[in-house]
């Protein structure tokens, strides 16, 4: 039978974190009642006009230079027209002749190792605004909110291979963005969109196959199943000889099949041309370096930062950089209670944990890390148990609570009264004459279960160090 | 440049670029009048604009930018009220997936 | 001297020295309107509430002395594609018949600020596409000298306003001569300036990369007025130009000694009227003795004008009226079954036929397989066009043209022939194409009783050169008689 490879290049969409829209001073916040974080501009009203915000120029400039982009130091900015209602103007504004960056890749590691995937092109643009589908008129009702809300789209070469090598490639895209600060990347949310193209060809061939783009992918989960899904059917197409169509399709997740969005009225032909209401943007040599020099510390660095500052093993390193939450609640922790190893322990035993266990990602958590610190610290104090620890921590990591307030109010706190103690001790040294004698005669080992006896009594709040101290010295 | 002819393929597709739909006496009138209007332009195939740089914009501004602050309040109402169709503070259309 | 025979600066002077009241001089501009509307039909609408009101705003202002400036307490009537905040504004198209804009202009801000009071908005061409003010989807405007004549377009509501006498001044637009070439029909003085001189925002627009907003006015003086209040950079506007010099109005001399002006030979072709052609003779005769040199000159690329300028505003139409769609505001057809028949329907019946007609056009150019031959070869030769007009203005301060091959067409003699009507525009379209600045000046009336203007161009930011020959122009002219005296004349 025929072997065949899969070829597979991405766009990428990433909404930016800036606070306001591409071309007007809306907000970007998410949520919010439809349509109140609009005006004349991003809702295309008749005579407004387009002006932009240099801020989206940074985070451009930022992403290009972390992925090796050539930038065209003079760009413009096109219209893309297409008529769709998410589209107030009927025209989306886009870069198509000129582009901020070119020629860019990244690097990343699959377990059938490290590779470069090249970017063809990087632009800016408006993203749309949300159709949700009214069942009760069957009609569609549009949202404007997001109308304007700047994006960067990152178009790769056919560079990768597999849906492993794809994931890879959007983890290491969703990591530079967040360590710029730039963008949280959450595909949920759609602040991250991936569309597919993919074609099949017989493995050796270096004729590309005709391929088609895939489109509303929004889990990793479901890019890997639609890849998988594509491939066997373009592959099932070719073994009976028939053709592959170049044409969008859409990837249905619930029913793990995608189906082709064909209509007449899509004309294909976006009829781009310069935006005359917009000049040009000039990038100088200084505005590169001014972006360079205030990029932020990038994972490689911090990983390796943090093997000396904090004597992290190699491993533990890369875990904890992976996610730049997870790296700024880890070190915030190590910081406030200066025990770095145990807070490393605590973010790759724990806090990965229960992130697996809740189904989310670790871009999610969104607890205090003075709030871990606590908990370390009382630990160490020999203030609570660990089992206890683990109880506080779940809260804290689910609802963020007041740790200190929690441990109280359940009554964990190891007992520091001696005279309770010492009444326990007692009672469990008459209880047990026969395991004092035995110990008394030597058998030292019998004393682990006079302390866990008296532990038992004291319902786990003592301090077991104390406990052994007291009863060796009341035997 | 090639001789265009404004048949009824071309026309089929130039309306659905620019959303109108013409009839009968109309279309075959707006044919006629593109193909004029076309042959005429044609006459610039003669203007010899070898190393000409096309002319975007008169002015030779640049990075004219905006700061990234929030200046727009909520003006929905007054936005909507010029809407032809709406509910519930969104625009009304016929549905958009089949 | 009756209120409607003053300049604006001449009424602004008066209300100054309370010779004439805010109140009195909105009441003379009604009164004229209101006779004069049933045959010239220069508005599309005036709401008395809303003037009734704002005439409180500027009496309280001009006591407070906030405003104070030569137009202060002047009414002004605005072309109707110029968003006015809360007053309805069409582009004279079905598809905007009862769009009320949640904004004003940044135009209208900076006349409120001047407190001068909005009268209420013009025809026009619908979007402003069409030589004559027929293409209006509201009525015809008739041009005051003659009711059988268009006054052209497509600003014709606006230079017919002013003509007519029922205002002073009026706010135009102009993509390819819409001020020019009405001013001319009508006997009126309009001024295009430099591209970026003035704010775009708000005024709907038509070809982005042409448009221009402009004052049309009684002479010379006033449309400086009116221009040094709409002037200046706008935030809200990225093409506007900043730390451009205004003080157009202090800045008017009456000289033209020592001026180069400079006349395009190819301007005097077999297509231009011959008493148009001698008006020009009179006019060169006037300028040089007094003491400027004229001087023909030949300038190549005058026949690629009209396909470039068409391409290139067509192209852009086609995608400035997408957002016409029947979702937002505005027409929506209420046959439209789906979405994609409910956009046809909505722009089949929003959209007049030379409206239709333009975008099918501007769709064509740049659609695929055929950009670079049509719309990237038009973006070329407008290159070429300007290095003509870069290459003149190396010889000369200003250059002479006519406005129009002819004086106003009758109504109903033009749209017939849309191709034909488009080639009328190849004394201005270039202007647009180069982004330089143009004003009419009436200079004589024809045999038959119509204004004939020729159009003065400078070079970019150069309108103080333009507007001291104007001014000049003007003195040696003489006195013209206004329409409403020609016509009394007559009947």
């Amino acid at each position: 039978m025929k072997q065949y490879e899969t070829v597979i290049g991405l766009e990428v969409h990433v909404e930016l974190s800036t606070e306001t829209k591409i071309f007007c001073g809306c907000s970007t916040k998410f949520g919010g009642a439809p349509n109140t974080h609009t005006c004349p501009v991003c809702t295309g009203m008749p005579g407004s006009l387009p002006v932009l915000n240099k801020k989206v120029v940074d985070y451009a400039l930022a992403f290009g230079l972390a992925a090796n982009c050539h930038i065209n130091q003079l760009c413009r900015f096109d219209r893309k027209n297409y008529f769709y209602p998410d589209n107030p103007q009927n025209y989306q504004i886009s870069q198509l002749y000129v582009p901020i960056c070119r020629d860019g890749y990244i690097e990343i590691e699959t377990p059938a190792g490290k590779k470069k995937v090249r970017i063809h092109e990087m632009h800016m643009e408006e993203d749309a605004g949300k159709l949700v589908h009214d069942e009760w008129e069957d009609c569609t009702l549009v949202d404007y909110n997001r109308s304007g809300v700047p994006l960067i789209e990152i178009v790769s070469e056919p560079d990768m291979r597999s849906a492993d090598e794809v994931i890879a490639y959007l983890e290491k895209i969703r990591m530079i963005c967040q360590y710029l600060g730039i963008s949280d990347c959450k595909l949920q949310e759609g602040s991250m969109r991936a569309d597919v193209n993919l074609s099949v060809r017989e493995a050796g061939s270096t004729e590309f196959g005709t391929r088609t783009e895939m489109k509303n992918l929004n889990s990793f989960k479901a890019i890997a199943r639609a890849i998988e899904g594509e491939r066997e059917r373009q592959i099932e197409l070719l073994m009976e000889g028939k053709e592959v169509l170049q044409e969008t399709r859409r990837w249905d997740d619930n029913k793990e099949s995608s189906f082709a969005m064909r209509s007449k009225e899509d004309a294909k032909d976006y009829r781009y041309f310069p935006d005359p209401d917009l000049p040009p943007v000039y990038i100088s040599e200084e505005w590169m370096e001014e972006v360079l020099d205030k990029q932020p510390e990038m994972q490689p660095e911090k990983a390796e930062r943090y093997k000396k500052e904090y004597g992290l093993s190699d491993y533990d390193a890369g875990v904890l950089t992976q996610s730049k939450v997870i790296a700024d609640v880890f070190e915030e922790t190590a910081v406030l209670c200066g025990k770095a190893k145990k807070a490393a322990n605590w973010m790759i035993g724990e806090t990965f944990r229960l992130v697996r266990e809740r189904g989310i990602s670790p871009d999610e958590i969104h607890f205090s890390p003075k709030h871990l610190a606590y908990i370390i610290d009382a630990v160490d104090k020999g203030e609570i148990n660990q089992q206890s620890a683990k109880e506080v921590f779940e809260k804290v990591f689910d609802e963020d609570i007041e740790p200190k307030a929690y441990i109280e109010a359940k009554g964990l706190k190891i007992v520091q009264d001696s005279g309770l103690l010492e009444q326990v001790v007692c009672q469990v040294i008459e209880k047990f004459p026969d395991t004092v004698r035995e110990y008394k005669d030597g058998k030292e080992k019998v004393l682990g279960f006079l302390v866990g006896q008296v532990m038992k009594e004291m319902k786990g709040k003592a301090n077991p160090a104390k406990v052994n101290e007291m009863l060796r010295s009341k035997i | 440049m090639a001789k265009i002819c404004i048949d009824d393929a071309v026309m089929d597709n130039v309306e659905i670029l620019a959303k109108l739909k013409l009839n009968g006496e109309a279309r075959e009138k707006a044919k006629a009048e593109l193909q004029k209007m076309l042959d005429y332009m044609n006459k610039l195939e003669a203007v010899d604009t070898t190393g000409v740089e096309p002319m975007l914009g008169i002015y030779p501004l640049k990075n004219v930018f905006r700061e990234d602050v929030v200046v727009n309040g909520d003006d929905r109402e007054a936005m909507l009220a010029n809407a032809p169709k709406q509910k519930e503070g969104q625009y009304q259309v016929p549905k958009t997936v089949v | 001297m009756e209120i409607r025979e003053m300049t604006a600066c001449t009424l602004g002077q008066k209300i100054r020295r309370h010779e004439i009241g805010v109140k009195e001089a909105v009441k003379a501009s009604l009164d004229e309107i209101k006779k004069q509307e049933p045959t010239v039909h220069a508005f599309l609408s005036y709401d008395e509430k809303m003037i009734t009101a704002r005439v409180k705003d500027v009496e309280a202002g001009m006591k407070s002395g906030k405003y104070k400036g030569p137009l202060a307490g002047v009414p002004v009537a605005v072309k109707d594609n110029i968003c006015t905040k809360g007053l309805k504004t069409t582009c004279a198209s079905k598809m905007l018949e009862n769009f009320a804009p949640v904004y004003n202009a940044h135009v209208i801000d900076q006349m409120e600020e001047a407190g001068m009071i909005v009268i209420g908005k013009t025809n026009m061409d619908e979007f402003a596409m069409g030589s004559t003010s027929e293409t209006s989807a509201f009525g015809i405007t008739r041009n005051p000298w003659n009711k059988d004549h268009v006054p052209g377009g497509s600003s014709g509501g606006s230079c017919a306003a002013v003509a007519s006498g029922e205002v002073s001044l009026a706010l135009g637009s102009d993509t390819g001569g819409s001020i020019r070439q009405p001013a001319a029909f009508c006997g009126v003085t309009g001024i295009k300036p430099t591209y970026g001189r003035v704010s775009r925002y708000g005024l709907i627009a038509y070809a982005s990369s042409l448009d221009q907003i402009g004052a049309i006015g009684r002479d010379t003086a006033d449309c400086a007025a009116l221009l040094d209040v709409i002037s200046g950079a706008d935030a809200k506007d990225s093409t506007s130009v900043p730390g451009m010099k205004t003080d157009f109005y202090e800045n008017l001399r009456e000289s033209v000694a020592g001026m180069r002006f400079g006349v395009p030979k190819e301007y005097l072709s077999e297509g231009l009227d011959r008493q148009i052609q001698k008006s020009l003779m009179d006019m060169i005769q006037l300028l040089t003795q007094a003491g400027a040199t004229v001087e023909f000159f030949s300038m190549d690329h005058v026949d690629d004008v009209i396909p470039a300028y068409y391409i290139v505003a067509c192209a852009e139409a086609s995608s400035n009226l997408e957002r016409f769609d029947g979702v937002k505001y505005g027409y929506r057809s209420a046959a439209g079954e789906d979405l994609h028949d409910m956009y046809k329907k909505t722009r089949n019946e929003g959209f007049g036929e030379e409206v239709q007609r333009r975008i099918l056009l501007g769709s064509f150019v740049l659609s695929s397989g055929y950009y670079d031959a049509y719309y990237l070869k038009a973006l070329k030769v407008r290159a070429l066009v300007k290095q003509q007009f870069d290459k003149a203005f190396k010889k000369y301060d200003v250059i002479i043209a006519p406005a129009a091959p002819t004086t106003a067409p009758k109504i109903g003699d033009s749209l017939g022939d849309p191709l034909k009507m488009y080639l009328s525009d190849i004394y201005t379209a270039g202007v647009n194409l180069a982004g330089i600045p143009g004003i009419t000046v009436p200079f004589a009336l024809s045999d038959e009783g119509m204004p004939i203007g020729f159009q003065l161009l400078g070079d970019c930011f150069n309108e103080n050169k333009i507007l001291q020959a104007a001014y000049t122009l003007e003195k040696l002219r003489g006195p013209l008689p206004a329409a409403w005296e020609r016509r009394s004349d007559r009947s």
